[in-house]
């Protein structure tokens, strides 16, 4: 199961600026709720993180140093 | 489908204006639909309208010789662009691309001419958002010449790389890192890009691998 991006739902106003962004398809909106749905090829690309107006989406890198 | 007087309503230019004034204002506007990744704009070009978004999300740009580019703005439902360019009569300051479906209204700078003379109280409206667009922008200038926003991706990134390997370690998105590094979310997807291309990081999915340690911390301890 891949990992997908977090919603707040508190912070989150509904508004859909998310949803229009991702291409991938790993957002809708269901009634007034943005949904996440699990895709294959969510690239995390935070296109979506970084049009959402109350920092509700969260899309977390984990930071690794490669093994030579 | 005509331009939607509620929409208008939510559109700082016109705030304070009744249902007849904003009436009037639609009828001199046109909508236009834009795809994803489409261009709206292009800098550089020729450009006489003035544009707000009805719904989706438009980003502002510049781009280097080389192709690099540096986002000046994300433009939201109620925002407007091509604001300078219509009001000092020169060139479209920066492209302009659309970030999914987008609804945008327009208006010609002579209309908006004529709406200005007859309504001028609204030039207290533009004033508040062109201030607001240059407090924006003199902020940018501020991470971009000063803060050498890289060095401090660097910092954060080697303090917070793990080998993998010793248990779980603490995440960060982009707006968490931004908040580090006291700089705007779009400089620092602009500064992870650069060190990406310098072979230094890879963009694995949802991790951030240091390929290159010494020469990341290269760039941590070079001076601005």
């Amino acid at each position: 199961m891949s990992e997908m991006p977090i919603i707040e739902a508190e912070k989150c106003s509904g508004c859909g600026l998310c949803v229009s962004v991702c291409a991938c398809g790993a957002l809708t909106m269901v009634g007034n709720v943005i949904t996440v749905v699990e895709v294959d090829d969510c690239g995390w690309c935070a296109q979506c993180e970084l049009v959402c107006p109350n920092g509700a989406i969260s899309l977390p890198f984990e930071i690794v140093i490669e093994e030579l | 489908m005509a331009v939607q007087i509620e929409i208008l309503k939510n559109v700082p230019y016109f705030a304070g204006l009744d249902t007849s004034e904003l009436n009037s204002i639609a009828r001199l506007m046109f909508e236009k639909k834009v795809d994803r990744g489409e261009m709206v704009l292009l800098e550089g070009e020729s450009a006489d309208k003035l544009y707000f978004i009805a719904s989706g999300v438009v980003k502002i740009f510049k781009t280097s010789a080389e192709g690099k580019e540096q986002i000046l703005d994300i433009i939201r439902p109620g925002q407007s662009f091509n604001d300078v360019s219509i009001f000092d009569g020169g060139p479209a300051l920066a492209s302009a691309q659309a970030m999914g479906p987008v609804v945008i209204y327009g208006i010609r700078k002579s209309n908006l001419e004529s709406i200005l003379r007859a309504t001028p109280r609204l030039v207290f409206n533009i004033i508040k958002v062109l201030a607001g667009r240059v407090r924006h922008l003199a902020s940018l200038v501020e991470d971009l010449s000063f803060k050498r926003v890289i060095g401090r991706v660097a910092k954060i990134l080697l303090e917070h790389a793990g080998d993998g390997t010793s248990g779980p370690r603490p995440r960060l998105t982009q707006q968490e890192m931004a908040a580090m590094a006291g700089s705007a979310r779009e400089v620092i997807g602009r500064s992870l890009k650069a060190l990406e291309e310098d072979g230094v990081i890879r963009l694995d999915r949802q991790r951030i691998v240091i390929t290159n340690k010494e020469a990341l911390k290269e760039i941590m301890e070079s001076p601005a």
